[in-house]
């Protein structure tokens, strides 16, 4: 059974009157432990597409099966439960929480499963180590760099054990050297714990760390081939 | 799953941040609350003292009056005609099903004189079922009997101001005292009662048995007169029944016909002032009510920020929603922290409500009561506020979408 499985997935969006195709019949396959850049220029459909895919958003028509679990068929909460055990978000804003620790930022997926705060503190205190934080946890967001604010994310990411993390353009605000260490990161988490990564990208020296490179246009993919290694 | 202490320590994380605005919003709460918690003290107050009159002149106690003479067409007021005779005291007692006890009351003002003191004071001759029927009680020494009426025995029970003014630090039992220069054995001292509702001081009185006033003091125009006769009614339901069997009964022993005015007069003191209490009570009410209302805008000031609060971190919202929380957990965390604004305004309400009344009592004069129920009500109307006001904006928060509050600038 693959891991995701889009079934001609198609999103409208109505914007007044006017109904806008973002997804125009979108069918794929992504197999457990793989690693892929989806490009596309602006409004290709790429980030509906992700939304869809961390069940953020569902398809208008279509189907999307994650480990078999159709999910057109789950509700709001079962939606959450299944962002919350199988999914982590990296964005390119980072999006943690101001004022809070970065403990406590990579805590936040556990507090909605219900475990208790010593294992949450444990489990957040292991997932910052797996992304060079370690010593930092007491760290406001304000009080670390941009590279830092990110791995903050990823720990976030990776806490809950989750089989997939997600990460619509986690370079985009980042320099060219931090860029390169956190898709070194990445590259790692992907290859040693077989995590199943899906970025979403402008650059191709970034999509380059893929194994797989999607890329759409106008809703619809036109491109899927796997990246030649040199 | 919800988490409720993780829950909890988030919400109180947020209302540290805002402090100035968390503490405003409680200011609302803590003037409701305050005001509530005030104006029923004031209330309380008000008709406890009522109540405490009530019972100062006797539970469930009418008083039978003679009526009034008409002497060349001009009428003399109630009690003008002496009409009441201790046989009609006796056939109340005897007749009316309602009634517990009566005293009659033959009563005038007289000269006391003890050594070299002397004091003028209101004399009452009466039987010891006075005691009964005024629910007064004896502090000193013991009351005089029945058999000191039939045999019209000089002995007398004094209030605490008689004692107080012809006595000082000597003990009156045992001592003689003169009456209209009649001397009177003094065999007790009746308890302190303190002021009527009308204002009069109810301790400075005599009792001694109704037929040495009758025969020895006062004299009487006809045998057996009494100036009023005190009755008490079995309950206070009982009150309205007993008026009207005292009523049929002296009618018929007055003969009386069907077109003619009555020769007495039976007065309901209790309900009248069970009228004054009831209207200190709407009184309280009411002043409850309005102060509920800025308990009311209280809320709706939490409701506010809490608006503004859910507006302002719609992209936390959003992050929240992302990694995993669920509709409750997002509602809850919003209601907690509308609860928490509102429950430590509550208690900071209650102790400024507290402290409140205790300023009304010492600048007005007013009694005023807290009672632990206002409290209760105060509190938990408070927590009710902050969950009823907390909702909506909680609600609002649960049902943004978590990809335009992700992108929410």
């Amino acid at each position: 059974m693959a891991l995701i499985e889009s079934v001609g997935i198609t999103k409208v969006y109505k914007l007044g009157d006017v109904e806008v195709n973002a997804l125009c019949s979108v069918s794929l396959t992504i197999e457990r432990g793989d690693f892929i850049a989806i490009m596309g220029p602006s409004g290709s459909g790429k980030s509906t597409f992700m939304n869809i895919l961390g069940c953020l958003d569902t398809p208008t028509t279509g189907h999307y099966l994650l480990e078999g679990t159709d999910t057109a068929q789950l509700n709001r909460d079962e939606l959450a439960g299944i962002r919350n055990n199988k999914i982590g978000f990296v964005f390119q804003g980072f999006n943690l929480l101001p004022r809070t620790s970065a403990l406590e930022n990579v805590e936040l997926p556990l507090l909605y499963n219900g475990i208790s705060a010593k294992e949450r503190r444990q489990k957040a205190i292991t997932a910052l180590k797996a992304v060079g934080l370690e010593g930092r946890e007491g760290h406001h967001p304000t009080q670390l760099s941009g590279g830092q604010q990110q791995r903050v994310a990823i720990a976030r990411a990776l806490v809950n054990d989750a089989p997939i993390i997600l990460a619509d353009e986690p370079t985009g605000n980042l320099d060219t050297k931090t860029s390169s260490e956190i898709m070194e990161l990445f590259v790692k988490l992907n290859r040693e714990s077989n995590i199943t990564i899906i970025l979403i990208t402008h650059e191709s020296d970034i999509a380059a760390y893929s194994r797989r490179i999607i890329k759409f246009l106008d809703g619809c993919i036109i491109n899927d081939e796997p990246v030649r290694k040199l | 799953m919800i988490n409720i202490p993780s829950t909890i320590k988030i919400s109180f994380r947020a209302l540290r941040v805002n402090k100035m605005r968390s503490a405003l919003t409680m200011l609302g709460i803590i003037i409701g609350v305050g005001a509530v918690i005030a104006m029923l003290a004031v209330g309380t107050g008000a008709s406890q003292k009522i109540s405490e009159q009530i019972s100062s002149i006797g539970s469930n106690l009418l008083i039978v009056l003679p009526g009034a003479t008409t002497a060349g067409g001009v009428r003399m007021g109630a009690g003008t005609q002496p009409t009441l005779t201790m046989r009609d005291a006796e056939a109340i007692l005897k007749e009316c099903p309602s009634v517990l006890d009566v005293a009659p009351d033959l009563s005038g003002v007289a000269q006391i004189v003890y050594g070299n003191q002397n004091w003028s004071t209101g004399v009452r001759g009466t039987t010891p079922s006075v005691l009964n029927v005024r629910d007064w009680s004896i502090d000193e020494g013991k009351s005089f009997t029945e058999q000191d009426v039939k045999s019209a025995t000089k002995v007398a029970l004094l209030g605490q101001t008689v004692v107080d003014n012809l006595f000082g630090e000597v003990t009156p039992i045992g001592k003689v005292i003169r009456i209209k220069n009649v001397p009177f054995t003094v065999i007790g001292i009746l308890s302190r009662k303190g002021q009527s509702p009308t204002g009069q001081d109810q301790d400075d009185t005599i009792y001694i048995p109704l037929t040495t006033a009758q025969k020895k003091l006062f004299g009487t125009a006809f045998p057996g007169m009494v100036r009023i006769i005190m009755v008490k009614a079995k309950s206070t339901e009982g009150l309205l029944d007993a008026e009207k069997q005292i009523t049929g009964l002296l009618r018929q022993r007055h003969r009386i016909g069907p077109k003619q005015d009555n020769d007495f007069t039976v007065r309901n003191l209790t309900q009248m002032m069970q009228a004054a209490e009831q209207s200190t009570k709407v009184m309280t009410l009411l002043l409850g009510a309005i102060a509920s209302v800025s308990l009311l805008v209280g809320g709706i000031g939490i409701m506010n920020i809490m608006l503004v609060s859910v507006t302002e971190r719609t992209r936390e919202i959003g992050i929240r929603m992302a990694v995993g929380a669920k509709t409750w957990d997002i509602r809850l965390q919003f209601i907690i922290e509308a609860v928490t604004l509102s429950l430590i305004g509550g208690i900071a309400g209650i102790v400024a409500g507290v402290s409140g009344s205790k300023v009304i009592s010492m600048i007005a004069g007013w009694a005023t009561i807290v009672s632990p129920l206002s409290i209760l009500l105060a509190f938990s109307f408070s927590g009710l506020v902050g969950i009823f006001f907390g909702f909506y904006p909680a609600y609002k928060a649960s049902l943004l979408n978590p990809i335009d509050a992700l992108r929410y600038e």
